[in-house]
């Protein structure tokens, strides 16, 4: 049977990308970011999960106003890479995993989510940001990836609450699905940052990692933070973070916490990271 | 932290509560269906065709598109707050910061009251403090308090 093996969460700041496709990952501003990553890297290599199920949003790069899908998912054999106005991240294309994916997407509307399923789909930096940041610069990316797309951008957005939820149906989908299949999930974007506004700039290093800790806990009380919190406390786009709480959803009542980092700023930024494992 | 009170909150108090927050324009439905043609054309921009017309002359790639008169003229200016208030949404608008080939972060400066060296200083000095940014009905308490105070 297909097994989620562990939970990653990470920002995934565009400027994390153009770091990476111009070598700056060891200079003194992106130096103490991408130091916080070695580890994951490594770990990646000995996991080797053949599967992930990336939870990201789309920055206005393939969607636009047109469709706002709450919750999407990628059931494609391949995904494109957006360009995103200065041309298409010099990256592999993302490879998918139709049969899971599909998978995944009956077990969910079964489960009362309403999923959008798209077969065509090109990726912007929330997606391939994270693959960058944990498999560095590989000629083909090691694994196979599920593209999950969360609308974090037009008001409202769902809760903490349905996120947590549709985490433990996508667990329950995974652990249903009849192949041996190593598979993690991914929750990026985050943490604090405002991009807009008189106030933009905000960053609030206290509370994410309250929210971090949150997450490690045995309880699920941070499913429970409502919109206006993330707000008030976070920046208009830290609101992100509900994304999250679908990898944490999806590893169970207990986690063990394998690595975390956080560091400020990247760009207008606070980045976070952690690797989790379900404790059951 | 503060948890909700009323998880099946009604969509007015849920609406009603973003408008406390200082400095910050949510992008509600009501700013989307606003900001519609604003966040469209601005999403043209990923197109090099179209980048290419639009600087030969702005204004009339602009007239091309049903957007209000105040919006062409924000837009002209690139008066971001202006059109956050219109109804763009920055991941859309962001489209134009890279057809003028400025950083986001650049952009960003121009919607606050610093310069963009002030601006950059900042987020190297650890970013905004949210202390004093939560909430405006706290602000206008705090500040009445201290003036009765004095």
């Amino acid at each position: 049977m297909a097994k989620i093996t562990a939970g990653v969460g990470s920002s995934h700041v565009p400027l994390l990308g153009v770091a990476v496709d111009q070598g700056k990952e060891k200079d003194d501003y992106f130096g103490p970011i991408f130091r916080g990553y070695d580890w994951t890297r490594e770990w990646e290599k000995a996991e080797k999960p053949d599967v992930v199920v990336l939870v990201y949003n789309d920055h206005a790069s393939y969607f636009d106003m047109n469709i706002v899908p709450t919750f999407a998912i990628g059931c494609g054999e391949r995904f494109g890479i957006c360009d995103e106005g200065w041309g298409p991240r010099p990256v592999p294309e993302v490879e998918g995993h139709p049969d899971l994916a599909w998978h995944i997407a009956q077990s969910l509307i079964l489960d009362d989510f309403d999923m959008t399923i798209f077969n065509k789909l090109d990726v912007d930096h929330g997606l391939t940001v994270p693959l960058s940041m944990m498999f560095g610069q590989p000629e083909k990316w090691p694994c196979k990836v599920i593209p999950f797309a969360v609308n974090v951008v037009t008001y409202p957005v769902p809760s903490g609450n349905r996120c947590w939820a549709i985490g433990e149906a996508i667990k329950k989908a995974v652990e249903s699905f009849p192949e041996d299949l190593n598979v993690q999930i991914w929750g990026t974007g985050g943490m604090s940052h405002q991009l807009q506004g008189p106030r933009a700039g905000l960053l609030n290093r206290e509370w994410d990692n309250k929210f971090l800790d949150m997450l490690e806990s045995d309880n699920d009380d941070v499913r429970h933070i409502p919109h206006i919190e993330y707000l008030r406390e976070t920046g208009s786009e830290g609101i992100e973070m509900v994304m999250w709480l679908i990898m944490r959803g999806a590893m169970g009542k207990k986690v063990k916490t394998l690595h975390r980092h956080y560091h400020i700023p990247c760009s207008n930024t606070a980045i976070g990271h952690i690797v989790l494992e379900p404790a059951e | 932290m503060k948890m909700a009170e009323n998880p099946t909150q009604n969509i007015h108090e849920y609406l009603a509560e973003f408008d406390d927050i200082p400095g910050t324009l949510v992008y509600t439905a009501a700013r989307a269906r606003r900001g519609y043609w604003i966040n469209q054309f601005a999403m043209s921009m990923m197109k090099p065709e179209n980048r290419e017309r639009f600087k030969k002359d702005e204004r009339a790639y602009l007239d091309e598109w049903d957007i209000s008169e105040e919006g062409k003229q924000a837009l002209l200016r690139r008066d971001y707050n202006a059109l956050l208030k219109l109804g763009g949404n920055v991941y859309y608008l962001s489209k134009l910061f890279s057809a003028d080939g400025i950083p986001f972060a650049e952009a960003c400066s121009t919607m606050t009251d610093m310069t963009w060296p002030e601006y950059r200083q900042m987020m190297l000095d650890g970013g905004r403090s949210p202390e004093g940014n939560r909430s405006i009905r706290e602000n206008l308490a705090a500040a009445a308090a201290a003036a009765q105070k004095n």
